[in-house]
């Protein structure tokens, strides 16, 4: 089961990478996205994978690590905060720049599209 | 405590002049020099216990963790300094006030001035030697903010601007001496440092040290090489020249040099390094000054001159050399002032300083010529002055030493030839300003100043006169306590009179006037000679180097910056990835030593539809709708994972956050582009690629190290507590509100500002917004269809009820402030979605600023009110209560601040999400702010 977990975490990780190296605004936000599924379920795990153990007085025998739980779920919120921010800008900057690149290219211009 | 005082009341006396800025200049001279007067009272008081050779001192703690204290330490040395610094001082204040014009900011200027006074006096009073530095540098800003005083002028701001920079690097350097002094010694108490002489001389990097701190001394002190900016600090107005760059904080390196004399001087090296620098600096600066036109030039060449002979002296390995070189700071700064304040009242009252049109100005200001003569006369070293008396101890001391082994007699000789243009130049500026014909074409007919404008000069010439005849009466005590305090120790036998017989220092006084004098007479061979250099201007060679530097700085910013984000994210990959490749490597077994759980289908069949659809994100990325689609079902997917790996909290919060984030990037959507033009070559493909491949693949191998190895945690702890100390059986929730309440406020805080951000970026965006869809159709007419809106509005009490639930069970059941934050936030927004923002904005007037406000501020006096009842910060209370009728239920404090979470996290969801929907709307925050 870990083996799997890691492959996941690992895999989004990847993905989130390779979005997050594309040339325009819109595939960075969702590269950033998933970059940050895989940060938290890294974190997560940091307190080791259990089934059937929520932390929750009383309701079972041995209790997950509720620590990184915590941490995590006050991440999942500030990622949301932080997705909005970076994708409020992007449309900022397509809105004042007129164009949506983060490559450094400047889109042509319309004389030299003719 | 009174020494306290004598640098704490300059330094409140700098607030003075601006708050006295309105009031006529006569009074704000007069209050700004009230501060200052009182500290020399203070100072003057405690002379008795200095010349009995005790040290004062006092501290106040600050950090004594890290040794750092607020401590002063008075001995002969810093008494004769400041003294000078304060005496002069005020003088300066005086003369100030005659000087500056009335369109100076008189106030400001006096403020500068006063705040540099305290930088002195802070240093010549440190009683730590990192304090010391600080004051130090505190000199260098406050004398840029001086000399750059008549910022319209260009030679201001460059002057002010060389200097800074010149001085500044020799105190970074000095830092770096004294912090390795500080490791040597190991305290940074001044006393303690100078009682390790021994130590320090004898340790390895003691060459390394020695270097340090006396580039910082030269440079502050313009001793060659650094003395080029000196010349170009006399754009200053005047009354700066004359206190910096005469008297006092050119002397702070001399200062610096005469303070750690005890530990540093003593070796070959430092009698090697020092007098040799002082040597050269000693003949540049008087052969240079010669030829200068401009009256403050001269001056500038010759302080550098006369302080390259104070250097000399501190480095020359003979008995007496340090009581010359410190009588000779009394004397430089008694008659170099007051012919600065000659120069300034010259250029005053006749408009120039240029020496070719400065002629025969005794008829006009006899008075002011008569004073500047003496002075002069006392800087060429003229007997029965005072400048004569220490330039005999110099001679009699470049007779004594041995620092060149055989070629030690150069010294002497040298020293004569440096005389001999000391005087040329004095003879000058007597000769060619006061007599010599008649003035050429001045801009104004000079007459005497006013009155009290020539009081300063005249007590500082008076001093010149009675310290060159009385010299044992008026300077003996402090002459050899502040020498002493230099040497650290008894210091020889001396005698301070004016007649030692003929003997071959005289001669060599003999031979320096005459010699002077003809040099000065035959001076138009000297010119002519010297016209054939072309003149080097520290200035061109300089600002030349400053903008080759930014040149290459601009350089590798533009190589390094090409406002590619992938170029940054690219390099920021690589570099981590050869960092963690080392302990990587070092990691022996990737599997620890951690039973597995077993894989069961449900799990396998979820990380499969992970797989796929996160895969499908990124090989769909160019279709944008369908890659977010594909991105939707991995976060729900994540969230399934929490919620099968006892995370129930949460799975709740990512699915809650999932709709929130889904409905955001639709909406921005709407806004951007459909789909990804293809832009990548194959060779970037493959480049980002391998990196994603290789990034992804060693999170996912320190992953699976980290989570097949065994964990200590603290998290028993909370566990432990979160029902007895929490009075909650969620302990994460109970973590969140409770134990780590401090931190979950600073997270809504982030949450907040982030929130307003988004705010302000929406408030100004003006963006283009597709009349039809990307196919060319147009939007459907029904905008907000019946069945949904009827279907939602009847859902909107529900789900409120749904999310008041989760509020109050959230202590102890999973649940909480986050979450109902979130499906409010989602309810909500479902109606602007079904119904439309007219709708919405018709029922609910509130302004999502205001939420998010009174959220944190909820929270904020929830941690406060704790305070009243004597606890820490974001104390929790809670108690159990059995009203009739109902069950026995729980109230707790951290209810409130859990009050707080849900009002911030709906406040924000809804400023981002509302603010953004309403741009299709004409309730755009756009538009309205332009209204």
């Amino acid at each position: 089961m870990e083996a799997l977990y890691a492959f996941c975490v690992g895999l989004l990780t990847a993905c989130g990478v390779f979005l997050t190296l594309r040339g325009r605004s819109f595939p960075v936000v969702v590269g950033i996205t998933l970059l940050s599924y895989a940060v938290n379920l890294f974190l997560f795990s940091s307190g080791r994978l259990k089934m059937d153990g929520a932390a929750v007085l009383g309701a079972s025998e041995s209790y997950a690590d509720p620590l990184p739980q915590a941490l995590v779920l006050t991440a999942i919120v500030i990622g949301f905060a932080m997705t909005a921010f970076v994708l409020i800008l992007a449309m900022r900057s397509r809105a004042d720049l007129g164009n949506d690149h983060v490559d450094g290219r400047l889109p042509p211009s319309p004389k030299d599209q003719k | 405590m009174a020494l306290i005082w004598i640098l704490l009341l300059p330094l409140l006396g700098t607030l003075v002049p601006l708050l006295a800025a309105n009031l006529g200049r006569s009074v704000i001279a007069f209050l700004t020099a009230i501060a200052p007067f009182i500290a020399l009272v203070l100072l003057l008081l405690a002379a008795p216990t200095v010349f009995d050779g005790q040290i004062l001192s006092a501290s106040l703690s600050w950090i004594p963790s890290a040794g750092l204290n607020l401590a002063l330490r008075l001995d002969g040395l810093a008494f004769l300094f400041a003294l000078l610094i304060l005496g002069i001082g005020l003088l300066i204040i005086l003369y100030a006030r005659y000087y500056l014009s009335s369109k100076d900011n008189m106030g400001l200027f006096y403020a500068y001035l006063i705040l540099f006074m305290t930088a002195m006096l802070g240093i010549v009073l440190s009683g730590n030697i990192l304090q010391l530095w600080f004051f130090w540098e505190l000199t260098s800003i406050s004398s840029f903010l001086l000399i750059s005083f008549w910022s319209h002028k260009s030679e201001a701001r460059k002057g002010a601007r060389m200097a800074l920079t010149i001085t500044g690097a020799g105190g970074l350097a000095l830092l770096a001496g004294l912090l390795l002094i500080g490791r040597i010694v190991g305290s940074y108490d001044l006393g303690e440092v100078l009682a390790s002489g021994d130590l320090l001389r004898e340790h390895a990097a003691y060459p390394a040290a020695l270097i340090l701190v006396l580039l910082g001394a030269f440079s502050k002190s313009a001793q060659f090489p650094f003395h080029f900016w000196l010349p170009h600090a006399m754009a200053a107005p005047t009354p700066v020249s004359a206190y910096l760059h005469s008297a006092t904080m050119v002397k702070a390196g001399i200062f610096l040099m005469a303070r750690f004399y005890p530990v540093l001087a003593g070796t070959e090296l430092w009698f090697l390094i020092v007098s040799m620098t002082g040597l050269m600096t000693l003949l540049l600066g008087a052969y240079v000054a010669l030829f200068k036109h401009d009256l403050k030039g001269l001056l500038a060449y010759s302080t550098i001159s006369h302080l390259g002979l104070i250097t000399l002296l501190l480095g020359m390995n003979t008995q007496l050399s340090t009581v010359a070189a410190v009588f000779h700071i009394i004397n430089h700064a008694t008659f170099k002032a007051s012919l600065f304040m000659a120069a300034g009242i010259i250029d005053h009252e006749s408009g120039t300083r240029d020496m070719r049109q400065l002629n025969g100005l005794w008829k006009y200001m006899p008075y002011t010529a008569t004073l500047a003569m003496v002075a002069a006369a006392s800087m060429a070293g003229v007997p029965l002055l005072n400048g004569f008396l220490s330039k005999e101890m110099f001679f009699a001391e470049t007779l004594d030493q041995v620092t060149l082994g055989s070629l030690s007699w150069m010294v002497p000789v040298l020293a004569t030839i440096g005389a001999v243009f000391s005087v040329a130049y004095s003879a000058r500026f007597i000769h060619d300003v006061f007599f010599n014909g008649e003035p050429i074409d001045l801009p104004k007919t000079p007459h005497e100043p006013p009155r009290y404008m020539r009081v300063p000069v005249e007590i500082l010439v008076a001093l010149c006169l009675l310290l060159g005849v009385f010299p044992a009466y008026l300077v003996g005590p402090l002459l050899s306590q502040a020498s002493s305090s230099v040497i650290g120790g008894q210091l020889p036998e001396y005698s301070l009179s004016i007649w030692h017989g003929f003997n071959l220092p005289l001669l060599m006084s003999l031979l320096a006037m005459l010699g002077g004098l003809a040099i000065y007479r035959n001076r138009r061979h000297l010119f002519r000679f010297q016209a054939l250099f072309p003149e080097p201007d520290a200035k061109l060679v300089f600002e030349g180097i400053i903008q080759r530097l930014t040149g290459i700085c601009t350089l590798v910013v533009n190589k390094l910056e090409n406002h590619s984000l992938q170029r940054y994210i690219f390099l920021m990959l690589l570099a981590a990835l050869v960092l963690m490749a080392g302990p990587m490597i070092d990691l022996n077994a990737t599997k620890g030593h951690y039973s597995e759980l077993p894989i069961d289908p449900i799990t396998l069949v979820g990380a499969l539809l992970l797989t796929v659809s996160a895969l499908a994100t990124v090989l769909l990325n160019r279709k944008r709708l369908i890659s977010l689609i594909m991105l939707s079902v991995v976060g729900l997917l994540v969230s399934l994972a929490f919620a099968r790996f006892s995370a129930p909290d949460l799975a709740l919060t990512q699915l809650s956050v999932e709709v929130v984030t889904m409905i955001l990037l639709l909406l921005a959507l709407f806004f951007l582009p459909q789909s990804t033009p293809k832009e990548s070559n194959p060779r970037r493909l493959v480049r980002d690629l391998s990196i994603a491949g290789l990034i992804g693949g060693v999170i996912g191998t320190i992953n699976y190290a980290m989570i097949t190895r065994p964990l200590d945690s603290i998290s028993s702890f909370f566990l432990e507590n979160s029902y007895s100390g929490g009075g909650g059986t969620n302990v994460v929730n109970v973590i969140l509100v409770d134990f780590r309440g401090m931190d979950t406020l600073g997270e809504i805080t982030v949450l907040g500002i982030a929130a307003l951000g988004i705010y302000k970026l929406i408030v100004r965006m003006r963006l283009y917004m597709p009349s039809t869809n990307s196919q060319g159709l147009p939007w459907s007419p029904d905008k907000h269809p019946m069945m949904l809106g009827i279907v939602s509005q009847s859902l909107l009490p529900l789900a409120l009820l749904v999310s008041v639930y989760i509020f109050l069970r959230g202590h102890n059941l999973p649940g909480g402030g986050f979450i109902a934050g979130l499906v409010t936030s989602v309810a909500i927004i479902q109606q602007y979605i079904a119904q439309g923002v007219d709708f919405v904005k018709e029922r609910m007037r509130m302004d999502y600023q205001w939420v998010v406000g009174s959220g944190l501020f909820i929270a904020l006096l929830t941690g406060l009110g704790s305070w009243i009842f004597g606890r820490p910060f974001l104390t929790s209370w809670f108690d159990y209560f059995k009203p009739p009728f109902i069950d026995k239920f729980e109230l707790a404090s951290a209810m409130l601040f859990d009050l707080g979470v849900y009002l911030t996290v709906v406040g924000a969801t809804l400023m981002i999400l509302a603010n953004l929907g309403k741009l299709t709307t004409s309730h755009s925050p756009a538009i309205k702010e332009k209204g």
